[in-house]
């Protein structure tokens, strides 16, 4: 089998703020019913973890949920095991109205780290960063400059974004951008 | 002439001393210096010509509102025109050159233009340049290119950076003077998110300059106390450099921060532009001093009073050694104080009011200056600069009394609050008579997203022009807007500033009161623009009632200024001559910026890659490397064609064509939208989201469908497979992918949202590959995994399984007229999939083709085009697809318009095939043409191309188009328009030109 | 620049996050309607100085659509709401009552 390659291919950027290509990452989008027990036992089955409460993200060792709208969430587990991942949530979610779909291709998938990450997502995207409007377990999708794009923190120093793969190049060069011109010193 | 004093300067360190260059000339002025203050500091009064008359002028102002004083800064991608030399920090190297001239500065051409001043009044672009007409492309034109214009347009790329940063506030404080400090002092102890700013590098504005006294400390020492106790709050960021730049809707600010202008060699983005929310903002911008109106006020040498101390108390340099202070107000005494302390001479103070002013009088009268009350300056004697000053009595006509001999006169005719970030959002003035100014009127003030008031305004900016009175209103300004953004204000108690009893200032709008028409065509109110008294009373003689059209006509208060310091005179001499309270003439529209902010400020980091997302496909790497032609299809790049060396890029199509139709072309067709619609009722949701009836396409099958909007008109098009029971994959154009999603997601969210109905946009999930051409089976039963034969997928179905090792989904559609499959692949493996094709494809022949090629071939077999056969007029009936409208659906989007009588009028016209008759390839959008004339006397039109190229297949020109009853013209030949006005005969033919039947798709 | 809190998922969205889609609570014709209806639904909007139902989408964000009641003279916004309902709620219209006493919009006051 032909190896799969990440949007970009392992790239890495800046010194005191770091971007990288957080490599390839299983998601899996989950439309249902958010409430319903089936999808709450079947999510935990997948991931490990409960269905989070709007705009929040539990992930830890490459397998997480994250809330992405009132019928939608996105399942992170280990790329390989995607597919089997939506054929298990299939069967357990059978006869109930839902849709479970790998998009783990359509994604590109970085991190952002350093002390000054938070920085690098104020200058490019319409959101509060400083640390008493969000913080790790918040996900929030919104737009990083023209494109669209979800981000979450795992620590105070580490930011997580997913975009479409199509813009994972711009995605990267403008992450690397915010980054490289430095910190805003402003939180 | 100005010069650098021995002593004084509390902002310039003398231990560093900076060189740079002006003119050519190498000068030398300090660390904290301004450009200004140091062109002053080595006497040069002479900075710039005026727009108009390209008169000589100096500097006017210490500040933003500098008016004259722009210069070219910088060289090559660091040259950028119009920069004021009041707010540019000096910096060793700085370069500059002055503007608006030829030859030079000191000798200009132009200046002709002043003594044609009679010849050039108010509005003469509107009255010169109307006739004769011929004269408009060939003398007018030119003429106006030549002299329009301040500076030059930069021709070098911007070397420097810029970006943005959002940020979210409860309290946003704008000016950091002894009003703006107090008031983020209050809003920061409230526990609020704070952000002060100062547009300048030094905090405490006009207080330190002015020696005001607060809580028993010198202005400077309470200020640096003020800013340290700011510094140590958690909650409040503090910052110089930064502006309010402009008020918005909803708490949104932007604010401009210059951060290299005064570093240029250290690395970093020069400017950043913050882009905030604040829940409440504080304008604490101070006041900007009024030039009073008399003849020769625009002679390089006389400034504003404020401008002379602040240049003698902030940088130690003196702009002349015998000052003559001009005044209707006891703040421009300060001035003379200041310079009579400095060792300067100051041989008169000429008071316009009768009474003079007050405790100030008695200070400056005991210094031993000369203070004569109740007069008026007839006219500034000079040529190029100031040399003496002519006075008169101000209630007369000019009568000179008496002349003065002075190299400087400082004037200050009162003090406008900087209303400007107040008005921006909506803010709205009260005239104050007794001060003549117009101040912010609280009860109107701007309202946010909760309809409650969002901006507050302190201090002098909200007309306390007295610092006691500033502060304390400051205090409340500041503990209102904390309590306004939800923060919790405790008990406490203003600053209190001790100044001196001041009389009231008396409203001079002209010097002498009755001067003639000759002073007053040589009293400026504009410098910037050369607008004089008597172009805006002319403007009000004409019929130019309105403040806003008598400033388009006489350009009072345009271009960079805005105005700052001519407006309100201007508004007041239209008030008079129109004969009306100047609260009846009103304001022009305060419009942000504040002043100029730069370009690349604007554009962050939005330049060179990141100017726009480009979309990538997986294998857009390899189209790169093998000679891609892209061309943009929305975001996306795709390969138009692939060229070879030696080749051009028609030849590439050529080949391209030729080789997928004889042996095997391959398509990187990615781009295709492909929506995945899940659930009970998808059926049901789809057969009205498409035309025909996709609920009963059976699974494994493939349907060609067509999407219509509610106004009947064709909108997107492509094939929907049946993946199981209750999931169909719906294939979208490559534009359409995210409009068509979002479309079906308003219906089922809008309208049916008892529907149960689920939809994925999986686009980007898949890589997809069309192989195609009569070897494209061989290469896939090479390559194997699965069985592609005609009797496992038959053509129009589809089948999931493994090719190469890869994981794929397979359907024989086509829109080649070839043999064709189109498969679908994990995006990530995208590119080997693409490599496996090309090495096993070698033998039989493949080659990669482009979206010229794709063309082509669907237009040899007849096939639409979204966005060539449509155009958002076009409903499916004009391009003869009723076989894909299902005629038993009750309902479907775009149903009920096409039954409308314009919609099924027989009239309409229809697609066809057209052939040329020499075979030349007809011009795209061509009309044909009819005999006669239309209702607008336009030619009659029968019909236009929608598609046309050339077709290697049959070795000339194809056509498709749209005519009027063209089926039922079989045959027919009609004559289409060109450019050039020739016509080009073609007939009326099939809109298939290639394998009518079908016969080589399905094999 | 407007900011309108997204009822959906409780983001307050900047403008760039999201997509205006015109006038709320229109109904839809389709086949069998009369010429007048269907004028009425295709083209016939309202354009008011004052209060005004929009839709908005939260296109960056969750991706739903939701309405938002504000006013076109003011920008000030008295509510947002869900689009699954073809009338403003109770407490959206006694909102605009607040501060609109005697507003009406279409059959709606």
């Amino acid at each position: 089998m032909s190896e799969a390659v990440s949007v970009m291919n392992g790239a890495e950027r800046g010194t005191s703020i770091r971007v990288r290509d957080a490599g390839l990452q299983g998601m899996i989008t989950l439309r249902g019913d958010l409430s319903a027990a089936k999808l709450k036992s079947a999510v935990k089955a997948a991931t490990g973890h409960a269905v989070p409460k709007a705009r929040e993200i539990a992930f830890a060792d490459g397998k997480g949920v994250a809330w992405m709208s009132p019928d939608e969430l996105l399942l992170l587990v280990p790329y390989g095991e995607a597919d089997a991942a939506v054929a298990s949530l299939e069967a357990a979610l059978a006869g109930t109205h839902s849709l479970a779909v790998n998009v783990s291709d359509a994604r590109a998938f970085f991190a952002v780290e350093g002390a000054s990450a938070r920085d690098v997502i104020a200058k490019i995207a319409p959101v509060d960063m400083h640390p008493d409007s969000f913080g790790p377990g918040e996900l929030r999708r919104t737009r990083m400059a023209q494109a669209a794009a979800a981000f979450w923190m795992s620590d105070a120093e580490t930011i997580h974004v997913i975009c479409f793969r199509s813009v994972g190049q711009y995605m990267f060069d403008l992450l690397a951008t915010s980054a490289e011109t430095g910190a805003v010193e402003a939180f | 002439m100005s010069t650098r004093l021995s002593s004084g300067g509390r902002l310039v360190n003398k231990d560093k001393p900076v060189e740079f260059q002006f003119n050519g000339k190498r000068l030398k002025g300090y660390e904290g210096d301004t450009l200004a203050s140091a062109l002053l500091a080595n006497d040069q009064m002479l900075v710039g010509r005026s727009f108009k008359y390209h008169r000589p002028r100096g500097i006017v102002a210490s500040g933003a509102e500098e008016p004259n004083a722009l210069v070219n800064l910088g060289q090559g991608g660091k040259f950028e025109p119009n920069q004021r030399v009041t707010t540019t920090e000096l910096f060793d190297g700085l370069y500059a050159t002055s503007q608006n001239h030829w030859p030079t500065l000191e000798f200009d051409i132009g200046a002709i233009n002043t003594y044609l001043a009679r010849f050039l009044p108010a509005g003469f672009y509107y009255k010169m340049f109307m006739f004769p007409r011929p004269f408009w492309k060939h003398v007018y034109e030119p003429f106006i290119r030549q002299s329009a214009g301040l500076g030059k347009a930069p021709k070098d790329r911007d070397a420097d950076t810029y970006e943005h940063f959002y940020a979210f506030y409860d309290v946003v404080v704008i000016g950091g003077g002894i009003a703006g400090l107090t008031a983020a002092l209050e809003a920061g102890k409230s526990g609020a998110r704070v952000l002060v700013m100062e547009q300048t590098a030094a905090w405490g504005g006009r207080a330190v300059v002015d020696g005001v006294e607060i809580d028993g400390q010198a202005a400077e020492e309470w200020v640096a106390a003020s800013v340290e106790a700011l510094q140590a709050m958690e909650n409040v960021e503090i910052r110089t450099r930064l502006m309010g730049a402009g008020v918005y809707d909803h708490g949104y600010l932007l604010a401009y921060e210059r951060l290299r202008d005064h570093l240029p060699e250290e690395k970093g983005p020069r400017h950043r532009l913050w882009r905030i929310r604040t829940k409440q903002i504080v304008t604490a911008t101070g006041a900007i001093e009024r030039p009073i109106s008399f003849a020769g006020n625009d002679l390089p040498g006389v400034m504003l009073a404020s401008a002379v101390r602040d240049y003698v108390v902030n940088w130690g340099v003196s702009i002349g050694d015998r000052t003559v202070v001009v005044t209707n107000n006891d703040d421009a005494y300060r001035t003379a104080i200041v310079l009579k302390e400095a060792g300067l001479d100051v041989p008169a103070i000429i008071d316009a009011r009768q009474g003079g002013a007050g405790a100030l009088m008695d200070e400056a009268r005991g210094l031993g200056i000369r203070v004569e009350t109740g007069k008026a300056i007839a006219k500034v004697k000079g040529k190029g600069r100031v040399t003496g000053v002519a006075i008169c009595a101000q209630a007369g006509q000019g009568g000179v009394l008496d002349e003065i001999a002075c190299d400087c006169v400082a004037m200050s005719g009162g003090w406008s609050p900087v209303v400007h970030l107040w008005s921006h959002c909506g803010g709205k003035l009260k005239w104050d008579d007794a001060q003549a100014m117009f101040r912010p009127d609280p009860a109107k003030a701007p309202k946010g997203a909760s309809g409650e008031a969002f901006v507050i305004t302190a201090g002098i900016a909200n007309g306390h022009l007295r610092s006691a009175d500033a502060l304390v209103d400051a205090f409340e300004a500041g503990r209102s807007a904390a309590k306004a953004a939800g923060g919790k204000v405790k008990a406490g108690k203003a600053p209190v500033a001790a100044d001196a009893d001041e009389a009231t200032l008396e409203a001079i709008w002209l010097m002498p009161q009755g001067a003639s028409i000759k002073l007053r065509m040589k009293a400026w109110l504009d410098f910037q623009n050369d607008v004089k008294v008597s172009d805006v009373q002319l403007a009000a003689r004409e019929g130019f009632e309105s403040v806003e059209h008598a400033k388009r006509y006489t350009t009072l208060g345009m271009a960079t200024d805005q105005g700052k310091l001519s407006n309100i005179n201007g508004l007041a001499i239209l008030s008079d001559a129109l004969d009306q309270p100047i609260p009846q003439t009103g304001t022009t529209t305060f419009r942000p910026p504040y002043t100029p902010i730069s370009m690349g400020a604007i554009a962050g980091e939005a330049r060179d890659e990141l100017f726009q997302p480009i979309r990538r496909t997986p294998m857009y790497q390899w189209h790169e490397a093998n000679g891609a032609d892209f061309e943009p299809v929305g975001h996306w790049r795709r390969p138009y064609a692939f060229v070879r060396s030696g080749e051009s890029v028609h030849d590439a199509v050529n080949r391209e064509v030729m080789n997928t139709r004889e042996k095997l072309g391959l398509l990187d067709a990615s781009t295709l939208g492909k929506l995945i619609v899940k659930g009970p009722d998808a059926g049901k949701f789809l057969d009205m989201m498409y035309t025909n009836m996709m609920s009963t396409l059976p699974v494994g099958k493939c349907r060609y469908g067509l999407m219509c909007n509610e106004n009947g008109f064709l909108s997107d098009d492509g094939v929907v497979a049946r993946i199981n029971e209750d999931t169909w994959l719906c294939h979208t154009t490559t534009g359409g992918a995210d409009r068509i999603h979002a479309w079906m997601e308003d219906w089922l969210q809008c309208e049916w949202w008892d529907w149960k109905v689920y939809v994925a946009n999986v686009t980007e999930q898949y890589a997809q590959v069309a192989v195609v051409g009569p070897n494209a089976r061989k290469v896939l039963e090479k390559i194997g995994g699965m069985d592609v034969s005609k009797e496992a997928i038959p053509f129009m179905q589809w089948a999931d399984g493994e090719l190469g090792g890869i994981k794929a989904r397979v359907y024989r559609i086509s829109f080649s007229g070839e043999l064709s499959y189109e498969i679908a692949v994990p995006a990530s493996q995208g590119r080997a999939f693409w490599d496996m094709l090309l090495e096993a494809g070698e033998e039989f022949g493949v080659m990669p083709y482009g979206t010229e090629c794709l063309h082509i071939m669907r237009a040899e077999k007849g096939f639409i085009m979204i966005g060539d056969e449509t155009d958002g007029t076009v409903i499916p009936q004009d391009l003869n697809l009723n076989w894909a409208i299902s005629k038993k659906k009750e309902d479907y989007l775009g149903k009920r318009a096409q039954e409308r009588s314009h919609m099924a009028d027989p009239n309409r016209w229809k697609l066809v095939g057209l052939e040329t008759l020499d075979g030349s390839v007809l011009p795209d959008g061509a009309y044909a043409v009819a005999p006669g004339l239309n209702s607008n006397g336009q030619r009659n039109t029968i019909g236009r191309v929608t598609s046309t190229y050339h077709s290697p297949t049959l070795n000339k020109g194809i056509a498709m188009g749209l005519v009027h009853n063209g089926p039922d013209r079989m045959g027919d030949v009609i004559e289409f328009r060109k450019v050039d006005g020739t016509t080009v005969k073609a007939r009326i033919v099939d809109q298939v030109f290639y394998d009518k039947d079908g016969e080589k798709q399905n094999v | 620049m407007l900011t309108l809190k997204c009822p959906y998922c409780g983001v307050h969205a900047d403008e760039t996050e999201l997509h205006p889609g015109s006038e709320a609570h229109l109904k839809r014709y389709g086949p069998g309607s009369s010429d007048d209806e269907f004028e009425g639904y295709l083209f016939m909007r309202e354009n008011p100085k004052g209060v005004h139902f929009e839709r908005w989408r939260h296109v960056y964000g969750c991706g739903k659509w939701f309405l938002a009641a504000r006013d076109t003279n003011t920008l000030e916004v008295f509510g947002t709401y869900s689009a699954q309902t073809t009338e403003p709620p109770q407490e959206i219209k006694e909102a605009i009552t607040a501060k609109r006493p005697g507003w009406s919009w279409r059959e709606f006051q």
